[in-house]
């Protein structure tokens, strides 16, 4: 008798399981949880004013367990989602080994929404990001560069101007003049956190500018080049000398809330903090926060960085059509409208993606501190042209080839290392170099 | 006499001495407890607080002590709560019900009816556990995503059954280890007395061998129960948003961007309470069965 019930429910769950995939056009999106991606979850209802027939489903995860599980499905042809969000670096990757669904066609056979839609709207930066081979493979949902932050109050009371363009010379003086970590103040605030999202992003667009790079054009790594001694040892330097205490364990999140809490008095991080430097309910600094572009070196390419979260379609889905209007609709001109109207200010509206955006007065009203700045920083970024030296992959702050992940956070580690004063900046940087000639030898780079 | 009253009376005297340096050892004894039970019970205390901060409060240095409680947390968490809470209780339960269905006549078998190969055969069933769940995801992930049976596709991938057959398949190693070695405790001589009656397998099982091991079942039940209820590797690669259970409803609350610790503290206080609802309802027959067979 004991046996009967979970048969009989398991029996129940099995035959469910087989009748809800045969519910006509269920779209899955899985997205990450920032905040964006929270509003446009919200804003379903909208999407189903439009489109009655298409139900939407949500995952919502942290970036890296949706990575991993994207990852898993996309690969294995399950089909568990029909629209997928995926980052800038991952596109160009994902499209190569052809699990992505290019969008090009799709316009093509759909002329009505590719005229609303507008595709030449996109800044042309962000569409060279998502362009392999010709094709389309994402739209952009929101994209962001990197800049300079930084406390108008503490610059006043140090008798300090930032420059629109500093140099990180000029930055390095700054923070030596405004470091006071008695009174709670440190200089500079950056990431330290070992991560190849974390501190490389950042450190990466340091060496950038320092005129170094990770490969040469024939994926010789270059870490032990005297670009990137220059930049590690600038770096490790400047905050060991004028950062707050236990920096390896800043990330972007960490260094907000110091910054937000008046405790930083420059910060150069991603350009969507401006947005949330400027909002009463989370900074304490709304008044007095100043914005400035990302500081550079001997060149000003890849000084800044490129990230854009886009918006495409995976090849296993069953529902592309749908998938197809959900992806136009959530990064269309209508869309960002909504937002704003939702919102009730054009200030959170989803960045870096439009031009019509960055013409639009009212939101050059909402976002006049920052928007210039953060449109000028987004549309000099360029993928392709990221280093003073040529090189053989696209990507400013990353190296678009799928074992960057792993060397990126494993340099990210020596680099830490050499930040917390375990290692030596010369020890850092040679196991950095072997780690690097280990990725092109193995991935069969080098010819 | 007079020689035993005073050995009578010095035994007294001689122990009262004695007796203040034992109670100040004791005593210190259970303030050093205390002090070590606060400090494991701390990032519990600590959750439990920051869920009732602002997202501010909670991620402010120096840490905040003082202020003042606000439910906007729990109202947030709350929205995505009740499928997950079902998911979470459908998998554990479920896979536990089916977990000794399977697994008690296993290990009554494996007691009492012993061959040459149980002992192989109980490690072989351990040995399905030395193996980290992350290498064998991907065979799991493919045969998950469907396969044809007899003409019907069955498709495991994101479904509540999905979840029941890995926890089972998780926790079966547990309950017919634990249930063997509770069953072996018990008496041989009450079965061999019950054959001689003329007693079936099936009267030796359901009227003896279940029966007393009760406190066994119990705590074996509760520990498969919470292993499942806070799995989140399987649940987080197999689910998408039909069948996701509280683990992974926890960490549907991070973000790369902006602050998350007071939310996700929320989340994970709802998550924690109905496993404390289950322990402290269990916890009588948790402690007779965890003791059971301890003196021996």
């Amino acid at each position: 008798m004991k046996f009967t019930a979970p048969l009989i429910s398991a029996a129940l769950l099995l035959s469910s399981a087989a009748t809800t995939s045969l519910a006509a056009s269920t779209i899955t999106v899985a997205t990450v949880n920032n905040p964006d991606m929270v509003t446009m979850q919200k804003l379903t209802p909208e999407f189903n004013k439009k489109y009655p027939d298409i139900t939407v489903k949500w995952v919502t995860l942290g970036e890296n367990e949706l990575r991993q599980k994207l990852t898993l499905d996309i690969a294995s042809g399950a089909g568990s989602f029909d629209v997928a969000t995926v980052g800038a670096y991952e596109v160009p990757i994902w499209a190569k080994n052809g699990w992505l669904d290019p969008l090009t066609p799709m316009f093509a056979a759909n002329p009505e929404i590719a005229k609303a839609y507008n595709v030449n709207d996109i800044l042309p930066g962000v569409r060279t990001a998502l362009t392999i081979g010709g094709n389309l493979f994402a739209v952009p949902f929101y994209a962001e560069s990197s800049m300079t932050f930084y406390n108008k109050d503490l610059f006043k009371k140090a008798g300090l101007t930032m420059p629109l363009n500093p140099t990180w010379n000029q930055i390095q003086s700054f923070a030596a003049k405004i470091h006071n970590p008695s009174g709670g103040t440190y200089g500079i605030c950056l990431r330290g956190l070992p991560g190849w999202g974390e501190n490389m992003a950042l450190f990466t667009t340091i060496v950038n500018t320092f005129g170094g790079r990770w490969f040469d054009n024939n994926w010789q790594p270059q870490l032990n080049s005297p670009a990137w001694k220059s930049a590690m040892t600038f770096y490790v330097d400047l905050m060991k000398k004028y950062g707050p205490p236990g920096a390896t364990s800043n990330g972007f999140t960490e260094n907000l809330t110091l910054m937000s809490q008046g405790k930083c008095g420059m910060w150069m991080d991603a350009t969507v903090a401006a947005g949330f430097l400027s909002d009463p309910s989370s900074s304490k600094i709304v008044n007095s926060v100043g914005f400035a572009n990302a500081p550079s070196a001997s060149t000003k390419r890849g000084n800044a960085w490129y990230w854009s979260w886009n918006l495409a379609i995976p090849k296993s889905t069953k529902e592309k059509d749908a998938a197809f209007k959900f992806l136009t609709w959530a990064t269309s001109q209508e869309y960002i409208a909504l937002v704003a109207k939702e919102k009730g200010t054009w200030a959170s509206v989803p960045p870096g993606t439009r031009v019509s955006t960055y013409n639009n007065p009212e939101y050059k009203k909402a976002a006049g501190a920052f928007s210039a700045l953060v449109l000028g920083a987004i549309s000099k970024a360029d993928v392709t042209k990221a280093t003073k030296d040529p090189v053989p992959y696209t990507g400013i702050q990353y190296v678009a080839i799928p074992e960057f992940q792993a060397l990126g956070t494993q340099v990210g580690q020596y680099l830490a290392g050499a930040l917390s004063g375990q290692t030596s900046v010369d020890q850092a940087l040679s196991q950095g170099q072997a780690a690097a000639q280990k990725v092109a030898k193995d991935g069969g780079y080098q010819k | 006499m007079t020689t035993i009253d005073k050995s009578g009376l010095q035994i007294p005297v001689n122990t009262s001495p004695k007796k203040p340096p034992v109670s100040v050892l004791g005593g210190f004894l259970t303030v050093l407890t205390y002090l070590i039970t606060f400090i494991f019970f701390f990032p519990i205390l600590w959750m439990v607080l920051a869920a009732f901060k602002t997202e501010q409060q909670a991620f402010n240095i120096p840490p905040v002590f003082a202020y003042t409680p606000i439910l906007d947390n729990f109202r947030t968490a709350f929205e995505r709560y009740l499928p997950a809470l079902t998911n979470s209780l459908v998998a554990a339960f479920g896979s536990t019900l089916l977990a000794f269905v399977l697994g008690l006549p296993a290990a009554f078998a494996l007691a009492f009816y012993t061959t040459k190969r149980s002992r192989g055969v109980l490690t072989w069933m351990l040995s399905t556990k030395f193996m980290p769940a992350v290498g064998v995801i991907v065979p799991l992930y493919l045969i998950f995503k469907g396969f044809t049976l007899f003409g019907h596709e069955f498709k495991l991938l994101d479904t509540q059954f999905g979840l029941i057959i890995m926890y089972t398949t998780m926790n079966l190693p547990l309950v017919v280890w634990m249930m063997h070695s509770y069953m072996t405790e018990i008496p041989y001589a009450i079965f061999e007395a019950a054959r001689v009656d003329g007693a079936p397998v099936w009267l030796e099982f359901f009227g003896m061998a279940l029966p007393l091991s009760l406190p066994g079942i119990s705590a074996t039940a509760l520990l498969a129960v919470i292993f499942a209820w806070n799995e989140s590797f399987f649940a987080l690669n197999l689910t998408t948003s039909n069948a996701t259970p509280l683990s992974v409803f926890i960490s549907t609350f991070k973000t790369g961007e902006g602050l998350f610790w007071a939310l996700m503290s929320a989340a994970a206080v709802l998550t924690v309470f109905p496993v404390i609802i289950f322990g402290w309802v269990a916890q009588r027959q948790l402690v007779r069965g965890l003791s059971f067979g301890a003196v021996k």
